[in-house]
This record gives structure tokens, C-alpha cells and sequence, in this order.
């Protein structure tokens, strides 16, 4: 197995490398860079597999020539749940590149992203397997630059440059909070091996608060997720449904990574990640709601899953304590949350993907009528969107249904006794349902205005379906949304060991109330099979409705326009006007500017108006920040002067210090 | 206690919500018109233009696709399961099972979801306009109904709809909790007004396309998907119904029958109440919705303060 989890890397780099060589055609640099990534993708899942079906966790150490750590990866469950939709993800991915990059012909660089593409997908891996301080810093920055040049891959637009600069900024500020977290870590033995580790009393809370916004920033917690909304809609398609779905959660996993190095979970812990997950959640996808561009708005999204994700650990932090299921249902239902999400929302990226292809806009109100030009792409985007919605049959339902079930266990087992997981059910319950209403709101905007009604600007017209390349990945994943939505019992079983390692004490987390823990399985099973007869009775449905009106009239008519005769394409409600209640009622929040106003003089003339709605983050924190900071280092300026006698005069003052210190 | 289901009992009152519960909106239009000091409606009439509906061919759109016909499926698939995991007069219901509750209520919002795509679908303002207040209404309302049925599920330590509402019985309301069940209920019934498009939240009956919500959505449906849907409608009516009387009428008796008799009793008596508000109240401005819907909210979060007496 470790010669096999090896070759991963070897074949990942070399198929990156190949796309680096000036081929006569651009085609083959994608074969290389996309077959050959899920080429080596799937040598990589061998051993992962092999860990999640029961094998024992693979483990390598070598010495390397550096001063500091080692070469420590160690694959055991939790790497490889979290490995899974990395590996499999980034190969989908690639062959989905072949067919999105062939938009940009011979254009110089392609070969340069293709060779980034694989890096950041071993540098994903890696990161997962690292079992080392150094490594683990190493992996990450090599995932982080990574993905910085296929962020700035169109990098002759200004706006792609400042996207990247703002998620170069935001990276590195969360990762100077991991070299704080890992010297502390190592403060006690001098190793920065992670199974040397050990929390030195006190520190707990340090260490728990550095990780939350070191691995935050990562993840894009609700107030550190300025940089997502930037850098999605700047990189290339598949990309963005790989940082989206994948990259975001290694921030998750160095969560999760550092709370199964804690040998005891405080309470207040999983308040904070409840609160950062209903901020997370309600911020995320009241932003991604306001939102034209239709990547910046599947960011926002990401923003509130990454919430749902949050609610769950909290809840399953809380349980902890109180030896309940409820620890175990939380837990398994944001580890399930991870992969789901790297599904349907690598899916609406890649769908996002070919709708801009078609349509070169990311405008969703620009958009319309896509349905009927684009059949495949609108049919897994309507999949996906269903899923993210956490609507049944998808496999979105199943991880909200697990978070759900911890609360309302929070609630019944701990109601006579008014313990606090009844107050944290409470919370998560009312956040859950309000997140899954607005997302519905948000994702029947998306699919209606782009994909129903008719188109809104010409350049629709021209659209056409996405190529086979682009397609078959999507597809693929699509059909594991209605899959695993009908098979959650088996995801279920999976997922029970890793969630059970995480904590030290792990098998406590089922509780003693075994019963609870049965009945929640039945409910996963029962549920799957309710589905099934749903499906069923809407075929039945659609059976008797065929034979039903079989050798009636069945004729075509304009839509009812309450009898104006000559209704255009500009009448349909647009997205702006679908969320229109909702952003006037959030206005305090949202704050959108709006620019030029309706003429409603007589004789009216061409008007125009838009509005735009900026971060509240970046707005009201981060720019006021750093133009501060910028202002401030201004005054440093003064003694840089460019004058070489007053910098020997620097020297000098400076050796005299030093001297005055050594004898000091 | 055991809860063990009378499965004939089940089907029977199945049976019965699939043949009754058009006789709701009758119950509700013959109320309105004594009120109005009219004679209204033969009660049969919702089964009549059922069976026209049912009968007749379809007008499609141009612009719509296969979305548009899907929707009144999803609709009435989703509703018919909603309708078999809501039990009836203290019986199990046909499925029951842990926390059933959540996939109720997704099972409703994966039917509204497909309805408001469907009305999208026709690329007409007034259907996306109706689908825009719809989307936003019902976001708003899911909160209240599952918290408000946490609270029943705190009072009754159960997760499943059929237990919780078996356990609803005389001797609960010796629990101190027992007064948080008026708040839920009042905000239950805010929440049957609003997903059933009634007054005053919605005027089923007005025929300015720029005030409506529901019936606005359904305006190119036509032939058998309009037909689904009415059925749907009723259906829906019989459903979330349920949800309100269950609260409304928690005394059981010992014979199961009987019990089945009450309760379709009480959803009538509910219907008649419906006509009552419908002729007594007007509907609210639409910007009034969201503050009568956040007062829905906070009825039925209320249960929270008993549970905080006791941490106390």
C-alpha cells in the first residue's frame, strides 16, 4: 500500500508535467492533464478505500535532510473520508477541464494551469496525509500557491487580479495562525510529529481558537470568507468546483484534525461553532441570494454550508460532554455534509461552467431559456440545486437530516432536565430551517431565471449544449446525489468509524442510550425506503396522467400575459426582482447600492440602473483595516529616504545596539 | 405505551382523506356565503370541477418545458406522502417511523419547490412574481413549523408524528409544559393559512393577478395538471389541517373508530373556522406577511422559556 499511495504523487506530477511540454495540439496537453490526473486519482483511491473499508491506516515515516520535522504521512480514517471527494473530485474535475479549456484553444498557459491543477490536487492529499508540523505547512502552502495561479489564470483582467491578491492575503493570514498553533503544540516535547502532540494544561482554549481561525480563513467562516466570493468567479470553472468543493474543506479537516489531538473538548467550544454556523449559514446564503454573478453567488453558498458543516460539529462538540447520541449524530452529519457538498456543489460549478461557455456571461439575469438549449447541463443543475436545497430524495437531505436529528435529540433527551444541548438543538433547528428555506429561495432563482422562461439577451440564442467531455462528469456526479440520497444507511455505516476516531474517547460518543442510536439508523433506512415508494408513486403518477389524457387536445398557446398582446422577453421577472422582498427586508444587512433611478416623468426615456451588493466584510472591516495599515506604515516611509549617508548612520546604530545588548 | 398501527383503521382514514377532503373548500365557500347571505355552492361542487378538470385535454405555453409538467406530479406525489405519514385520531399513521416529522416537511418542500419552478417556467412576470412571494413566505414559515413541532416533540419525547400525536392525550397537560401547546397551536393555524393560500394571508378568490400568490403560480396550468393541483390543494388542506386539530383535540377515546369519527369531525369544524376568519378579516398587505409570519415564529419557539424554567 505505501508504494501505491507513492505512485499517486509520482503519477499526479508526471501527468502534470506532460502537460507542461509544448505539444503540437492544446488536446493533448488536457489528455494529460485530465486523464492523466484521474489516471493517477484512482491509484490514489486505492488505499483509501482500503482504510475506510476496515484495513488498518497506513503509515510511513522517513528522515529528510531538513532541521526541523520529518517525513510523517499517515493515511487513517479521518484523512481518508476527507480523501475521498478530494481524489475523486479533482479526477471529475480534470476530464471536465479537457472539455472546458478546449474554450481557450492554443492560448499560451494552458499547459501551466494543468500542471497547477494536479499540484493542488497532491497538494490536497498530501495535506490530508501529513502527519507532521513542517510537512502538514508545507502541503498546505503548496495547496494554497497552487491554487493562487489557477486563480490567476485569466490574470491580464484587473479583476482577476485583485481576486487573487485578496485570496493571496487572506491565505497567508490564516496561515501565520497555524505556525502559532503548531509551535504551541510542540511547545511541550520539541517534535512536531503530530503523534508526539500533547496540549499543556491551559492551552486547550489557545490552541482550539488559533485552529478556528487559521483553518477558518481556509474553510470561509462568515467573516473570513472575503476571499471566496473573489476568487471563484476569477477561476477557471472546473477549478472553482474543486477550491469550492474540496480545497475549502481541508480547512474543516485541520479542524476536526486538531480537536481529535485535544485530549478533552471544552463546552464553550461547540457554542462557538454553533454561532460561527448559524452566522456562516444565514450570512452565507443571504449574500449568496443578492447576488448577479452566478459564481459569486454558488461562493456565498459555499460560505452556508460550510455553516451546516459548523452546526453539526457544534452539536456534536455539545453531546460530547453529555455522553449522548447526540455527539455521534452531529458529528456524523457534518462528516457527510463534506462529501455531499464537494458533490452537488461541484456539480452547480461545472454546470455554472458550461452555462458561461454558452453564454459568455455570468449574468444570471442576462440569462433565460437555457432549458431547451442546454437539456443535459440544466437537468444536473436542477439535480444539484434540488440537493443543496437538502430536499429528498438527494443526498443533501440526509446530512441535514442527521444535524436535525441531533437537535431534536438534544431537545427530547434533555428537555425535563433543561440541560444545554436542548438550548443548542433549539438554535440549530430554527437556523437549519431557516437556511434550507432561503436556499430553496436562492437555487429556484438561480435555475429559474437561467434555465426557465425565455432567453433575456440575444447572445442566448446562439447557446449551445456543453461537449460530452464537460457533461459526463457532471452527470456522474449527479447521479451519486439521487444516490446517495437513497442509500444513506450505507453512507451511515461508513461514516461510523471515522466519526467514532475523532475523539479520543470516540466509542463513548454513542452514548449509552444505544436505543436513540438504533432509532436514528432505522430513520436513515426508513427514509431511503419512503423515497423509493415516492418515486414509485410519481411514476405511477405520470402513468396514469399518459393514459389519462392520451386522445385528448393538447395544444401550444403564448403563456397568459393577462391579455397584453405583445409581451417581450424583458417583462419576465428577473433574478433581482424574484429576491426582491427578501433583500428589502434583510436591507439593513445586505446594504445594496442601487445606481440611477426609474424616470417616471410622462414621457419617459431610456433609463438605466443597477445595483451591486459588496461584502459587508470586506466593506465595513477588512478595507477599512488595511487602508489604515497602509496609512499607518505610510509614516515609516520617512526613513527610507534614498540618502546613503543617513542608512550607514542605520548601520552604525545598529551594530552599537548589538554591541551594547552582548554586554548587557 | 405502546403505538401499535390498526393498519384497516389507517387505510380507512386514508381512504377517507382521498375522498373528503374536497369537502373542506365546500365546507369553507358555504360558510362564506352565510356569512354574505347567500346560499352558496351545492356541496358537491369542488367534485364537479374536479371531474370536468380531470376530463379535459391541456393548453401548454411555448415557452414551457418539461419543468411545467413535472410540477403538478411533484405536487401531488409529495402531498399523498405527507398524507401517509400524518396520523388520525390518535392512530398511527401508514408510515411511521423516528423522526418522520423532517421528511414531512421537506416532502412538502420538495412539492413547493417544483411548483415554483414550474411556475417559472411559463417566463411569465405575474408567475414569477407569485413564485418570488411564495418562496419567500414559505421560507419564513419553515422555521416556525419545525420548531414549533420540536416542542411538541419535547412535550411527548417522540420524533415521530404518530407518536407525538397519540401521546397528546388528557393526562399531558399535567406536564408544566402544557401551556406552550396554545402558543404552537395559534401559530400552526398561521402557518395552515399561509401554505394553504388563504386569508389573510392569500386570497384564493381575487382575480387582480398583482395581489396574488398561489393561485397566481398556477395560471397556465391547465386540463389534468390543474386538476392535480386543485386536488393537491385539498389535499394539503386535509394535511396541514391535521397538524392544527391534532393539537386542537388531544382527548381520545377507547374506541379507535370513534376517535377517527372526532377527528375528521374537528377538520370540518377547522374548515367552518377558516370560512369565519375568510369572511371576517380582509388580507393583509404583502409587506404585513413576513411580521404576521415572524409572530407565527415566536408562538411557536415560546416552549422554550418552560424548558429554560427548569435549568433554572
Amino acid at each position: 500500500m505505501h508504494a501505491v499511495l507513492v505512485s499517486y504523487f509520482i503519477l499526479s506530477l508526471l501527468a502534470g508535467l506532460l502537460a507542461l511540454f509544448p505539444w503540437p495540439a492544446a488536446r493533448i496537453r488536457g489528455y494529460f492533464g485530465g486523464m492523466g490526473g484521474a489516471l493517477a486519482a484512482l491509484v490514489g483511491l486505492i488505499p483509501v478505500i482500503a482504510v475506510l473499508g476496515g484495513g488498518s491506516p497506513i503509515d510511513m515515516q522517513m528522515s529528510w535532510g531538513l532541521p526541523l520535522g520529518s517525513l510523517h504521512v499517515r493515511l487513517d480514517l479521518l484523512s481518508a473520508w476527507f480523501a475521498l471527494p478530494v481524489l475523486f473530485v479533482s479526477a471529475l474535475g480534470g476530464i471536465y477541464g479537457m472539455g472546458y479549456m478546449q474554450h481557450y484553444g492554443e492560448r499560451s498557459g494552458v499547459g501551466v494551469n494543468w500542471f497547477f491543477y494536479q499540484l493542488l490536487a497532491s497538494g490536497m492529499f498530501l495535506v490530508l496525509i501529513s502527519f507532521d508540523g513542517v510537512l502538514f505547512l508545507i502541503a498546505w502552502e503548496i495547496m494554497s500557491f497552487a491554487a493562487w495561479f489557477l486563480v490567476m489564470f485569466d490574470h491580464e483582467q484587473g479583476t482577476v487580479q485583485k481576486a487573487g491578491w485578496i485570496y493571496l492575503a487572506a491565505t497567508h493570514l490564516g496561515t501565520a495562525f497555524l505556525f502559532a498553533l503548531f509551535i504551541l503544540f510542540a511547545d511541550k516535547t520539541g517534535s512536531l510529529d503530530f503523534s508526539t502532540f500533547a496540549v499543556a494544561t491551559g492551552s486547550a482554549n489557545i490552541l482550539f481558537l488559533l485552529a478556528v481561525v487559521g483553518f477558518g480563513a481556509k474553510a470561509g467562516f462568515f467573516g473570513l470568507h472575503v476571499w471566496l466570493p473573489e476568487a471563484h468567479p476569477a477561476a477557471p470553472s472546473h477549478v472553482s468546483g474543486v477550491m469550492s468543493g474540496v480545497m475549502i474543506k481541508t480547512g474543516i479537516y485541520g479542524l476536526i484534525r486538531v480537536l481529535t489531538l485535544c485530549p478533552v473538548w471544552e463546552d464553550w467550544w461547540g457554542w462557538l461553532l454553533i454561532v460561527i454556523g448559524i452566522c456562516s449559514g444565514l450570512g452565507g446564503i443571504i449574500f449568496a441570494l443578492v447576488q448577479h454573478d452566478i459564481k459569486r453567488l454558488l461562493a456565498y453558498s459555499s460560505v452556508e454550508n460550510i455553516g451546516i458543516i459548523c452546526l453539526g460539529l457544534g452539536m456534536g462538540i455539545l453531546g460530547m460532554k453529555y455522553q449522548s447520541p447526540i455527539a455521534f449524530l452531529g458529528m456524523a452529519g457534518a462528516m457527510l455534509h463534506v462529501l455531499n457538498h464537494a458533490i452537488f456543489k461541484t456539480t452547480l460549478f461545472m454546470g455554472a461552467g458550461a452555462i458561461v461557455n454558452a453564454t459568455g456571461t455570468r449574468q444570471i439575469d442576462l440569462m433565460g431559456g437555457l432549458q431547451k438549449k442546454m437539456p443535459g447541463t440544466a437537468l444536473v443543475f436542477l439535480i444539484a440545486a434540488a440537493a443543496i436545497c437538502g430536499l429528498p430524495p438527494f443526498n443533501g437531505f440526509v446530512s441535514e437530516l442527521l444535524i436535525y436529528l441531533a437537535s431534536y435529540h438534544g431537545i427530547i433527551d434533555h428537555a425535563s432536565s433543561g440541560a444545554y444541548p436542548a438550548f443548542g438543538g433549539f438554535a440549530v433547528i430554527i437556523s437549519l430551517a431557516l437556511i434550507g428555506g432561503l436556499a430553496a429561495l436562492c437555487f429556484t432563482k438561480v435555475y429559474g431565471v437561467i434555465f426557465l422562461g425565455t432567453a433575456r439577451d440575444n447572445r442566448d440564442v446562439h447557446a449551445h449544449e456543453a461537449p460530452r467531455t464537460m457533461l459526463f462528469p457532471m452527470l456522474i456526479l449527479a447521479l451519486l446525489c439521487l444516490a446517495i440520497g437513497l442509500n444513506g444507511y450505507l453512507l451511515l455505516h461508513i461514516v461510523g468509524p471515522v466519526v467514532t476516531g475523532i475523539h479520543p474517547q470516540g466509542s463513548s460518543m454513542t452514548g449509552a442510550n444505544m436505543t436513540a442510536l438504533t432509532q436514528a439508523w432505522q430513520t436513515i433506512g426508513s427514509i431511503s425506503l419512503v423515497c423509493c415508494g415516492v418515486i414509485a408513486l410519481a411514476a405511477l403518477i405520470v402513468l396514469i396522467k399518459f393514459l389519462a389524457v392520451r386522445n385528448r387536445t393538447i395544444c401550444q398557446e403564448p403563456t397568459w400575459g393577462c391579455a397584453y398582446s405583445r409581451p417581450t422577453a424583458k417583462l419576465q421577472y428577473t433574478g433581482t426582482s424574484f429576491v426582491e422582498p427578501l433583500a428589502s427586508a434583510f436591507a439593513s444587512l445586505v446594504r445594496t447600492r442601487s445606481k440611477g433611478d426609474v424616470d417616471s416623468s410622462y414621457f419617459p426615456q431610456p433609463e438605466s440602473m443597477s445595483t451591486n451588493t459588496p461584502d459587508l466584510f470586506m466593506n465595513g472591516v477588512y478595507l477599512p483595516l488595511f487602508s489604515g495599515c497602509s496609512a499607518l506604515f505610510a509614516h515609516l516611509r520617512r526613513i527610507q529616504n534614498g540618502r546613503i549617508h543617513v542608512y550607514i548612520l542605520y548601520i552604525i546604530l545598529a551594530l552599537c545596539g548589538i554591541i551594547v545588548w552582548s554586554f548587557a | 405505551m405502546e403505538f401499535r398501527m390498526n393498519a384497516p383503521l389507517a387505510l380507512t382514514g386514508l381512504a377517507a382523506a382521498l375522498i373528503l377532503s374536497p369537502l373542506l373548500r365546500s365546507i369553507i365557500n358555504r360558510t362564506k356565503a352565510r356569512f354574505a347571505g347567500r346560499q352558496g355552492q351545492v356541496m358537491l361542487q369542488p367534485y364537479f370541477e374536479l371531474h370536468k378538470l380531470f376530463q379535459k385535454g391541456s393548453v401548454y405555453s411555448h415557452t414551457s418545458t418539461w419543468i411545467f409538467r413535472a410540477g403538478p406530479v411533484v405536487e401531488i406525489t409529495t402531498v399523498l406522502a405527507a398524507l401517509c405519514m400524518i396520523p388520525l385520531g390518535g392512530n398511527p399513521a401508514l408510515i411511521h417511523f423516528n423522526g418522520d416529522l423532517l421528511l414531512f416537511v421537506y416532502l412538502l418542500g420538495m412539492g413547493r419547490f417544483c411548483t415554483i419552478l414550474a411556475a417559472m417556467d411559463t417566463g411569465s412576470s405575474f408567475e414569477g412574481m407569485g413564485a418570488s412571494r411564495e418562496a419567500f413566505f414559505s421560507a419564513l414559515a419553515e422555521p416556525s413549523l419545525l420548531i414549533g413541532l420540536g416542542g411538541i416533540a419535547a412535550l411527548t419525547h417522540s420524533l415521530s408524528l404518530s407518536e407525538m400525536y397519540g401521546r397528546l392525550n388528557i393526562g399531558i397537560l399535567e406536564s408544566p409544559m402544557a401551556p406552550a401547546l396554545v402558543f404552537i397551536l395559534f401559530a400552526f393555524l398561521i402557518i395552515f393559512l399561509t401554505e394553504n393560500a388563504r386569508i389573510p394571508v392569500d386570497d384564493p378568490s381575487t382575480h387582480l393577478e398583482l395581489t396574488m400568490i398561489h393561485e397566481v403560480m398556477i395560471l397556465d396550468h391547465s386540463g389534468f395538471d390543474l386538476g392535480l393541483i386543485e386536488y393537491a390543494g385539498s389535499l394539503k388542506l386535509w394535511v396541514l389541517g391535521l397538524l392544527l386539530t391534532g393539537l386542537i383535540l388531544p382527548l381520545h377515546t377507547h374506541s379507535a373508530e370513534l376517535n377517527l369519527v372526532l377527528a375528521i369531525g374537528a377538520l370540518f369544524l377547522l374548515a367552518v373556522c377558516v370560512g369565519v376568519i375568510e369572511s371576517t378579516m380582509a388580507r393583509f398587505k404583502l409587506i404585513r406577511i413576513p411580521q404576521l409570519l415572524v409572530i407565527a415564529f415566536v408562538l411557536a419557539a415560546l416552549w422554550i422559556i418552560w424548558i429554560a424554567r427548569y435549568s433554572a
